[in-house]
C-alpha cells in the first residue's frame, strides 16, 4: 500500500477541520495578538524604551509570534485527536492498515500547519506595528518549525492520555501558558533577579523564543546551539513516546 | 480457504476479567456466519481483537491466510467492520466519511471517489452525500457505516448488531442488502440479538458464552437438534379446565389460550385430533419462540448450570 495516500488523507482532513471552524482557530489569535502589540508594544512599550538594543515593540514581536505557534500547534492536535477518540472515529484508522507512524505524522502535520499558519497571520498583524528586517531566515523558520512539531507532539500525548475534555485544557492553561509567559516573550531574562534567571533557564520555551528572536532581530539571551539541541532532543524523545503509546494502544485500545 | 481462522484466542483485561478463554473458530470463505451469545459473553471482545481495536493476551487470528500480527497490512485489507455503535465524525458529510476511509486503505483519489459513489448508491445514500452525518436518521447512520466498511471491497465483512434499534422496514431492507453482498461473494460474520435474523440469513453458527465457544455447527443440523416445539393455541370457546392429552405438555394461559409443548416425533396431527374429540376448536396457532432462540436458551442454560 502507498502510505502517502492515508498520510495525505489525514493531513487534508485536519486542514479541512480547522479551516471549517476558522472563527475558533484562525481569527482569535489575530485579534489577541493585535491587542498585545497595541497595549504592550505601543502604549507600554513606548515608556520602556529599548531592550538589548531593540525597540520594545520589535523585542516582543518574535515572542508573540512563537507563543501563538506553540499554543495553536498544541491545541490543534490535542482537540482534534481527543475528539477522534471521544467520537470513536479513531476506530476508522485502527481498523485500516494505517501504520502508527502515519497516524502520528498526519496529526502532527495538521498541528504544524495550523501553528505555522497562525504564526504567519500574527506576523502579518505585527507588520502594522513593527518594522523588522529579518536577521537570519534559516534560523527563524527552522526553530519555528521544530517548536511547532515539538508542541504538536506534546498535544498528541495529552490527547492520548486524556479521559475527559477537562484533561485537554489542564496542560494548556496551567502549564503551557505560564511557561510561555515566563519564557522571555515580553522580557529579557537579564531583567530578572538571579534566582528567577536560574529557574528560567530550566524552561525550554525560553530557548525556543530566544532562538526565534535571534532569527528575526539578531538578539538572544541563550546559546543558539544549545537551544537547537534541547528542541531537537525533546522532539526525538516525544516522537518515541508517541510511537510507543500508539504501538501499545495506550488510551485508544482495550 | 478459511476467511477467518482463530486459534487459542485469549483475552484477560487489566482488571483480571477473562473475556475469552482460548477460543478456536473457523469461518469458510463465502459463508454467512452467525456469532451469537448473551451480553458480556465475549462476542465484542472477539470482534474487537479481529478488528485490531482490542489487544489479545495470546492466540492467533488469520484473515484469508494472513496473520493479523505478522502480516498486518494484508490481513486488515481483507476486512471491513460495521460496529455496533455509531463511530464516525458526526460533523463530517456522508461523502467525506466514506471517501476518507478509502484513503486510509490507500485507494487513490479518483478510484476512491468512484468507490464512494458506488457504495453510497448501493446504500441508497447518494442523495444525502453532502449532508452532515449528525442530521441523518438512525437507519441512515447505520447504512453510512456499511458503505464505509465496503468502500475498499473487503472479502470479509463483520456486522456487529447492524439492525439493533432500527425499525422493521429498514431491518428488512438491510437483510436484503446483506444477502446481496453475500451472494456477490463477500463472507459475512453477523452478530445479532434478533435470532430470527440469524436463522433466516446465516448458514453456519457459533455460540459464545462466558468466554468459550459452546456451539459451532451449521444452522440446519443445529435446528434439527431441537426435539420440542412450543406452540400457542387460540381457542374459539373458553375452557373450564385444562385438557390432558397423552404425550403433550399443556398449560392454560387464559380461558381461551393454551401453551403446548409438541414433541417432534409425535407432531401436531394427533394433538388436533384429540382436541377435536374434546370439542375444543382451535382458531389459530403460532410458535411461541423462534426455534433458534429456544436452542440458544437451552445452550446458555446448560453452560450456566455447568459453571454453577
Amino acid at each position: 500500500m502507498n502510505v502517502l495516500i492515508p498520510l495525505r488523507t489525514i493531513i487534508f482532513k485536519e486542514i479541512v477541520r480547522f479551516v471549517r471552524i476558522w472563527p475558533q482557530t484562525l481569527l482569535p489569535p489575530a485579534i489577541t495578538t493585535a491587542l498585545y502589540f497595541l497595549i504592550f508594544g505601543e502604549l507600554i512599550g513606548s515608556r520602556i524604551g529599548t531592550v538589548d538594543g531593540a525597540s520594545y515593540m520589535n523585542y516582543i514581536v518574535p515572542g508573540v509570534i512563537l507563543m501563538s505557534v506553540i499554543s495553536h500547534s498544541y491545541a490543534n492536535v490535542v482537540s482534534s485527536f481527543y475528539s477522534t477518540k471521544f467520537q470513536r472515529n479513531i476506530e476508522e484508522l485502527l481498523v485500516a492498515p494505517v501504520p502508527n507512524w502515519v497516524i502520528l505524522a498526519g496529526y502532527i502535520s495538521g498541528g504544524v500547519i495550523r501553528g505555522l499558519l497562525v504564526g504567519f497571520v500574527v506576523a502579518l498583524i505585527s507588520l502594522l506595528f513593527a518594522h523588522i528586517e529579518i536577521h537570519n531566515y534559516l534560523i527563524a523558520l527552522s526553530i519555528a518549525f521544530l517548536t511547532s512539531v515539538l508542541f504538536a507532539l506534546a498535544g498528541f500525548i495529552n490527547a492520548i492520555l486524556a479521559e475527559s475534555f477537562d484533561d485537554i485544557s489542564i496542560i494548556p492553561n496551567f502549564v503551557l501558558t505560564p511557561l510561555s509567559y515566563l519564557g522571555g516573550v515580553f522580557f529579557s531574562v537579564d531583567m530578572l533577579p538571579n534566582l528567577w534567571q536560574t529557574l528560567s533557564k530550566c524552561n525550554p520555551i525560553l530557548y525556543m523564543v530566544n532562538t526565534f528572536r535571534y532569527g528575526l532581530i539578531g538578539v538572544s539571551d541563550v546559546n543558539i546551539e544549545l537551544a537547537y539541541m534541547i528542541t531537537g532532543c525533546s522532539t526525538v524523545l516525544l516522537i518515541s513516546v508517541c510511537l510507543i503509546m500508539l504501538h501499545k494502544g495506550v488510551g485508544i485500545k482495550n | 480457504m478459511n476467511a477467518l481462522s482463530i486459534r487459542n484466542l485469549r483475552k484477560i483485561y487489566n482488571n483480571g476479567f477473562e473475556a475469552l478463554k482460548g477460543i478456536n473458530l473457523d469461518v469458510d470463505q463465502g459463508d454467512f456466519f452467525a456469532l451469537l451469545g448473551p451480553n458480556g459473553a465475549g462476542k465484542s471482545t472477539a470482534i474487537g481483537i479481529i478488528s485490531s481495536l482490542v489487544n489479545s493476551t495470546s492466540g492467533s487470528v488469520n484473515i484469508f491466510g494472513h496473520d493479523l500480527h505478522k502480516d498486518r497490512e494484508q490481513a486488515k485489507s481483507c476486512l471491513g467492520v460495521v460496529p455496533q455503535e455509531i463511530n464516525f465524525n458526526q460533523f463530517d458529510t456522508v461523502k467525506a466519511i466514506v471517501f476518507n476511509q478509502a484513503g486510509y486503505y490507500g485507494i487513490p483519489r479518483k478510484q476512491a471517489l468512484e468507490r464512494t459513489e458506488i457504495c453510497l448508491k448501493q446504500m441508497d445514500l447518494w442523495d444525502k452525500r453532502d449532508t452532515v452525518s449528525r442530521r441523518l436518521s438512525g437507519g441512515m447512520k447505520r447504512r453510512v457505516m456499511i458503505a464505509r466498511a465496503m468502500v475498499h471491497e473487503p472479502k470479509l465483512l463483520i456486522l456487529d448488531e447492524p439492525t439493533a434499534g432500527v425499525d422493521i422496514e429498514i431491518r428488512r431492507s438491510m437483510w436484503k442488502m446483506m444477502q446481496t453482498l453475500n451472494d456477490n461473494g463477500t463472507t459475512i460474520i453477523l452478530t445479532t440479538h434478533y435470532l430470527e435474523e440469524a436463522e433466516s440469513l446465516c448458514r453456519n453458527i457459533a455460540i459464545i458464552d462466558q468466554g468459550n465457544i459452546v456451539e459451532h455447527s451449521d444452522m440446519v443440523s443445529l435446528l434439527a437438534r431441537l426435539h420440542v416445539d412450543h406452540f400457542v393455541l387460540d381457542l374459539s370457546q373458553p375452557l373450564q379446565t385444562t385438557p390432558v392429552i397423552s404425550g403433550y405438555q399443556i398449560e392454560q394461559v387464559s380461558d381461551k389460550v393454551l401453551n403446548v409443548l409438541v414433541p417432534k416425533e409425535i407432531g401436531l396431527n394427533a394433538l388436533f385430533n384429540q382436541l377435536s374429540s374434546l370439542n375444543i376448536r382451535v382458531v389459530s396457532l403460532k410458535n411461541k419462540t423462534n426455534r433458534l432462540e429456544q436452542l440458544f436458551l437451552n445452550l446458555i442454560d446448560s453452560t450456566s448450570e455447568g459453571v454453577n
